[in-house]
């Protein structure tokens, strides 16, 4: 089945083509049809390959140059149940974004389809590459195609100030994977990831190793948005147009965090490396932040921008417990966070269009008739505080039990409650906006900043309908039978070097599994318990928000976010020295 | 082969961070990009060098003749390609930012903040 893994990625790239050449000489409503079924055969596709990767997976080496004694000269795609699943879900959220595109953009569509389904092609090659430079190449040309998306509405300053921050922030950090993937080839001779963890097994780390994976680190890490590489993140998203938000949310910072487990386990295990620890550390620090950034926004796109900051802060904490079942959680987690951060960008995208703004303030019980609305909001921020199974929940219940089981008991509160802060600033919101709750003024929150709103007269009910699908599939990701156990196994293959290497290298295929029970993970007591406080906390700091403004001093905080792009630089900086220097402190 | 390149590597790579970091204009800040990127350049050139070796051109080569990586090479020249296009982006992001706003100081800009 391995003519199948090119696909998700030649479908995207030849429909941009055949979109952009089409332009003026085809029916808009072809060309149309032509995007949006690409996208949907990409997710389509994207499935196809998780069940192949469950039996007896796939590798496909371009041009026929097969490894000879395990050393590897071609570029090799290989299937494994997390890139696929990240290419289903990729696919998903495109299809949906351009389907939602189609009323809420009009001027200069056939540009925007372009650049999407380039975005798209890209994310998808990164999930599946199994080849250090082409990682590189995948993520750099996701990162052009998402910069002018950024900037796509282009009559204020907003926007290209936000798309210049991500640009700049962005590239610099491919540079620093660049830099690595040299070093490491300076090392191992190989830029397939198999080879080069085969290579560097068995031998002690060493400093050019620990460099090696700090510069790669940093620059994915850039990508994720994890502090302190977190900033340029709230100003791309918050002027970014609706339907891009959803992809950037959904799928485009997660995959960041693909390509830090990814190039961890696949190669950078073998030498020995002590990452988890500060892994866990970052994650909780970004979530803590994130959340609490999230809180002060009155900008309801910063907002959420802010809780994908926090999300992918828990996240890398599952990542850093170095489990099968912490990256479980991890997967699990940014299936639900992806789909309901999407939806809820959406929402915001119909606030927009009916109200012409995104400030918590001014809206102010301004949407008082929109209860469809108000009911997909909700049930949005519920989703992604975790209450019991819903939404985040499955996530957590896995990484608090991941935690657990690697004696880092001390996290799981920290990312709940950061959880909790994200979403007491969404329901805060939805209770002033959707009821007319609370004050009207409130001096903790950021100043207010424009927005550019569509065209006057945009039909709302089928982005609303848009909207509520996205948030309606991640409030039911937790009582999906059998994804918990799926999800798992899926952690088992990532984690698994030997075989993964044995795979690639040798063409042994993948053990057959034995068949995946379909049955509902009941999380444990203490995850439930860890639930229902954070819920309840959410609540309470959404009513403290309304009725009882906090008096706290938090300029420092913000000003910490100036949006200057040499602050960023300089951060990116500090972040990449602290990753090197503690790795290199705990590296024996 | 000295240490010596990769040290100027190393150092255009300081520079280039340090003009990003000071910089109050949108195309300085570019061309201290491609400064930044220069420096990788020249590390995956000088890992692939090899002492006596000629260009990687086999035709007409006896068997056996010493030559530098091929593979480096053609890392850098993706890589120029990859980055000449993200320059050209943030070009004509400058270039709109100025229509917008008349300045390209990104200190300027102050609309994204907090």
């Amino acid at each position: 089945m391995s003519w199948m893994l090119p696909l998700p990625v030649v479908v995207p790239l030849l429909a941009a083509a055949v979109v952009v050449a089409g332009d003026r000489l085809l029916p808009g409503r072809l060309l149309d049809a032509v995007g949006i079924g690409a996208a949907a055969s990409v997710c389509a596709l994207g499935i196809a390959l998780m069940l192949v990767s469950e039996r007896g997976g796939a590798v496909q080496w371009f041009g026929g140059w097969r490894p000879h004694a395990g050393l590897a000269i071609g570029i090799a795609f290989v299937d494994d149940p997390f890139g696929a699943g990240m290419i289903a879900l990729a696919g998903a959220i495109v299809c949906v974004a351009l389907l939602y595109s189609l009323t809420y953009l009009t001027e200069a569509a056939r540009l925007f389809d372009t650049l999407m389904l380039v975005c798209l092609g890209a994310l998808c090659g990164f999930a599946v590459s199994g080849d250090l430079f082409n990682l590189f190449v995948w993520l750099e040309l996701a990162g052009v195609a998402a910069y002018a998306l950024t900037g796509f509405e282009m009559r204020d300053i907003g926007p290209l100030q936000g798309s210049v921050n991500f640009a700049i922030t962005n590239t610099l950090g491919g540079y620093l994977v660049l830099t690595g993937l040299a070093l490491t080839y300076a090392r191992t001779g190989a830029l397939n990831l198999a080879q080069i963890g085969r290579a560097l097994a068995g031998h002690r780390p060493d400093g050019l190793v620990v460099v090696a994976f700090t510069l790669i680190a940093a620059g994915f890490l850039c990508k994720a948005a994890v502090v302190p590489f977190h900033f340029w993140l709230a100003d791309a998203y918050a002027v970014a147009p609706a339907p891009v938000c959803a992809v950037f949310a959904g799928v485009m910072t997660d995959i960041g965090l693909l390509g830090v487990a990814r190039v961890y386990w696949t190669a950078f295990s073998a030498a020995g490396l002590h990452i988890g620890g500060l892994l866990v550390v970052l994650g909780v620090v970004s979530a803590l932040l994130g959340g609490t950034m999230a809180y002060l926004q009155r900008h309801l796109k910063r907002m959420l921008a802010y809780s994908v900051v926090c999300h992918i802060g828990i996240m890398l904490a599952g990542i850093g417990l170095l489990s099968p079942r912490g990256v479980a959680g991890a997967a699990d987690m940014l299936l639900a966070h992806g789909l309901a951060t999407a939806g809820l960008f959406l929402a915001v995208g119909v606030v927009v269009a009916r109200l012409r703004s995104v400030d918590e303030l001014h809206l102010h019980g301004r949407a008082a008739g929109m209860h469809a609305l108000a009911v997909v909001w909700t049930l949005g921020a519920l989703a992604l505080v975790g209450v019991p199974y819903l939404g985040d929940y499955l996530g957590h219940a896995e990484i608090d039990a991941a935690a657990n089981a690697a004696g880092r008991a001390w996290a799981p509160p920290f990312l709940w409650i950061a959880g909790a802060l994200a979403s007491a600033a969404l329901l805060r919101a939805g209770a002033r906006i959707f009821l007319g709750a609370g004050r009207r003024h409130d001096p903790l929150l950021s100043p207010e900043m424009k927005e550019t709103p569509p065209r006057r007269g945009t039909r709302t009910r089928p982005l609303l309908a848009g909207s509520g699908l996205l948030v309606g599939l991640a409030a039911l990701v937790s009582v999906v039978p059998g994804l918990a156990s799926r999800s798992e196994y899926g952690g088992e293959r990532l984690v698994g070097r030997a075989a993964y290497a044995a795979h690639v290298l040798d063409g042994v295929p993948v053990a057959r599994v034995p068949r995946l029970p379909f049955s509902l993970e009941a999380g444990s007591g203490e995850s439930v318990l860890y639930g229902l406080g954070a819920t309840f906390l959410a609540a309470l700091l959404a009513w403290i928000g309304l009725y009882r403004p906090l008096r706290i001093p938090v300029g420092g905080l913000k000003a910490l976010h100036s949006g200057v792009v040499g602050d960023y630089v300089m951060w990116v900086v500090v972040g990449t020295a602290l990753l090197g220097g503690v790795w290199a402190v705990t590296m024996r | 082969m000295s240490f010596l390149p990769y040290a100027i590597a190393a150092w255009i790579c300081l520079v280039g961070l340090y003009g990003i970091v000071t910089s109050r204009n949108l195309i300085h800040l570019a061309v201290c990009l491609t400064v930044t990127q220069s420096s990788t350049y020249l590390l995956l050139l000088s890992i692939g060098y090899v002492r006596g070796g000629g260009p990687p051109i086999f035709a007409g080569v006896a068997l056996g003749t010493t030559a530098v990586d091929p593979v480096v090479q053609a890392l850098t020249l993706t890589d120029i390609v990859v980055s000449v296009t993200v320059i050209a982006l943030i070009l004509a992001l400058a270039l709109d930012v100025h229509h917008t706003s008349g300045t390209i100081d990104p200190d300027e800009m102050g609309e994204l903040s907090g």
